[in-house]
């Protein structure tokens, strides 16, 4: 076993190589739906702007509801906030102030939510039926949910000293008292329909096809990051109501391949090193007694 | 960055010091009261950008600076370069401090600090976030393990000096495993948010460039280290020795650049070269100056036998790491206007002044360079003189093959 350093040096830079166990990138997590899902349906060019969802919404979550009636100038700057988990928000075409549509804004209630993945606690879960929830018990305030999330829904408690992420929890509580969300309740217009995910995208389709006119024909959600529970259909461009144009790989997918490498890369490396420290230490004790048959002792 | 203005004259605690004193205390306080009075008021986060300067440069940049650490533990330990040894222990302390600064850090960021451990009992396998938060812990507790033989030579506590001499080889080869791990895992951090980072910085292959950029500054804050103790300690600068470890650097930004140009070509992402406007310009920075300028550099023999050169080269390389880190949390990082408040920014210059205030005051009271002043000829092969004379790194009970005569 004689080696010469530069050998060595490239074979252990070899090995070392080949301790990167790269992660199989193709392989992704095919979010399963569970039929039962629950969801949401936004039909856009039925919603008449009156901001009932929203009422509804905050007098749920909170004591007061003191929500503005009616619709304000600055409509469109208004944004979601730990008060504010649910909004309509109001796009107006800049140069033809006559195309116009109304956007309701919440929790999408991902399938395969980027927020569950990145949270280091698990505070935040999602449900069989649908909801994404949130333990305030648990969460130790990282915000990686906030930077995670690619519709910006996670809102945090800025001005409190202990703050908590704060968002549409589907009103997970009548849900699960066999009711349904406050907002979809609320809705005078028939823009908001509350039903199984699965029945939802055939409705949605279906109104499509009926009024190939009045829609674009694409179902928002239905296969962005992996499919929402929430699901959007509009006369208006998707992107130009401030949905961000998203491919349909879930989030966590992108993740999950180098995650799970991740007690593999260990072993590998362990033992890499435990055999590169044998083999050194070996060449060194070689090394040794040759000094020794050279100085003839 | 750690090692600092006032190591020049050590025995008496200069004006650097005192200086380093007065910001670390300031940083203290400022955590103090940011903790009783909250983010919100403290810091410039909003609702459309949640992380700021103290991930970005406290955790990020601390964690990636303080990779020298595992990898002239390995050199010296698993390689049995004992050259090397003469660096070992500034090294490790470095990564030690870079290590618990940023755990620090991340308790000061933290919306519940109190919480912090819950990581230990919630477990969520699928959180890059997780994983790096369960490996700085470690990893931190073994790099303080690592450097305990500095307190009990200091107080000759012979008993635990021998236990952990018995364990020195599964606590280096242990650091070596969580680093991979958690270096890497700091990118994957990102490659969960493929709608922020800008696809000049954005790659399905963060991880591994996060993993080989931190192996190269942390080699860069080696020699950097070095250069500067030298001067602070008056012991000879061991200019072939970190030659040496400059030579591998050019190798290591090597991998880098053929990993990061592939995976550009791959993705088609050079369409953005020239049209982000400033964030072109940032990725050419950081290309250019940072990463095939020190290439070249490090690869002149004549730069590696010039200590101020191989010095400022390696500034290049810290800077470059920086700068990245900063590109893909913060400039590129498509999220809400944002600029740090004072208090942000002390508390960040407080982190620092800690890590270089215990540096200054350790090298002082432990024996930190002490080995260091053994001088060993590096050209000379490893025989058996040199073995001998060497009080081999942490461990004699390791070698038993040397200690046999």
């Amino acid at each position: 076993m004689t080696i010469d350093r530069r050998e060595f040096i490239k074979r252990s830079g070899m090995g070392l190589a080949g301790a990167f166990v790269m992660p199989d990138l193709s392989k992704t997590l095919s979010p399963t739906v569970s039929p039962d899902c629950m969801g949401t349906l936004y039909d856009a060019s039925q919603c008449i702007g009156c901001r009932n969802c929203e009422i509804a919404c905050k007098s749920n979550h909170t004591s007061d509801d003191a929500s503005p009636a009616g619709i304000q100038e600055d409509q469109q700057d208004l944004e979601l906030s730990a008060e504010t988990w649910s909004l309509i928000k109001l796009y107006q075409d800049k140069e033809n102030r006559s195309i116009y549509s109304f956007v309701k804004v919440q929790c999408m209630h991902c399938i395969d939510p980027a927020c569950v993945s990145a949270c280091p606690v698990g505070a935040l879960q999602k449900t069989e039926n649908g909801p994404v929830t949130y333990d305030e018990k648990i969460c130790i305030g990282c915000r990686y949910c906030m930077a995670a999330c690619p519709f910006e829904i996670p809102k945090y408690e800025w001005e409190k000293v202990f703050p908590r992420i704060m968002k549409c929890d589907f009103c997970v509580d009548r849900q699960n008292a066999g009711g349904e969300p406050a907002c979809t309740e609320a809705c005078i217009s028939g823009a908001l329909t509350f039903s199984k995910r699965s029945d939802l995208l055939v409705e949605a389709n279906n109104r499509i096809q009926n009024d190939p006119g009045n829609y674009i024909d694409h179902v928002y959600g239905e296969h962005e990051v992996g499919g929402t529970s929430n699901l959007y259909i509009s006369k208006v461009p998707f992107e130009k109501l401030g949905l961000p144009t998203l491919n349909s790989s879930s989030l966590p997918s992108l993740t999950w391949p180098w995650m799970r490498a991740v007690p593999g890369v260990a072993i590998v490396m362990a033992s890499l090193m435990t055999f590169l420290y044998w083999l050194t230490g070996r060449k060194t004790k070689i090394a040794m007694e040759e000094v020794h048959d050279d100085s003839g002792e | 960055m750690t090692t600092l203005v006032n190591k020049k004259n050590p025995p008496d605690f200069g004006t650097g010091t005192l200086i380093l004193g007065f910001f670390s205390l300031l940083g203290l306080i400022l955590v103090v009261y940011r903790w009783i009075i909250g983010l919100g008021a403290t810091t410039g986060l909003t609702d459309g950008r949640g992380w700021g300067l103290w991930i970005s440069f406290d955790v990020l940049c601390g964690i990636a600076l303080a990779a020298g650490a595992f990898v002239v533990a390995g050199t010296v330990y698993i390689l049995h370069l004992k050259q090397f040894y003469p660096i070992l222990r500034p090294t490790v302390l470095t990564g030690f401090l870079g290590y618990a600064l940023a755990a620090f850090a991340i308790a000061v960021d933290l919306g519940f600090p109190y919480r912090i451990w819950h990581m230990l009992i919630y477990w969520n396998v699928h959180s890059p976030l997780f994983e790096v938060g369960w490996c700085v812990m470690i990893y931190a507790t073994v790099l303080a393990l690592e450097l305990s033989p500095l307190v009990f030579e200091r107080f000759n506590m012979k008993t635990p000096l021998k236990l952990i001499r018995s364990i020195t080889i599964p606590l280096v080869i242990l650091g070596i495993v969580l680093s991979t791990m958690h270096q890497s895992s700091l990118g994957t951090l990102f490659v969960l948010m493929p709608h922020r980072v800008h696809p000049l910085w954005y790659s399905s292959i963060l991880p591994v460039l996060f993993l080989i950029s931190a192996i190269a500054a942390g080699l860069a804050m080696v020699v950097v280290e070095s250069t500067l103790s030298s001067f602070g300690l008056k012991h000879k600068l061991e200019t072939r020795l970190i030659g040496k470890i400059a030579g591998v650097i050019p190798y290591v930004l090597g991998v880098y650049l053929v990993l990061k140009v592939g995976d550009m070509i791959i993705s088609k992402d050079f369409a953005y070269a020239f049209s982000e406007g400033n964030l072109s310009v940032l990725f050419w920075a950081e290309m250019l100056i940072n990463i095939i300028l020190p290439m070249i550099l490090f690869s002149l023999p004549s730069v590696r036998r010039k200590p101020m050169q191989m010095f400022s080269a390696a500034l290049l390389v810290i800077a470059g790491l920086l700068l990245n880190r900063f590109n893909i949390s913060l400039f590129a990082f498509s999220a809400g206007a944002y600029a740090p408040t004072w208090l942000e920014l002390f508390v960040t210059i407080g982190m620092v002044a800690i890590g270089a205030f215990v540096f200054t005051v350790a090298s002082h009271y432990l024996p930190v360079f002490e080995h260091g002043h053994i001088s060993q000829p590096a050209e000379k092969p490893a025989g058996i003189k040199v073995l001998k004379e060497l009080e081999p790194a942490i461990s004699t009970a390791n070698i038993p093959s040397t200690s046999i005569e």
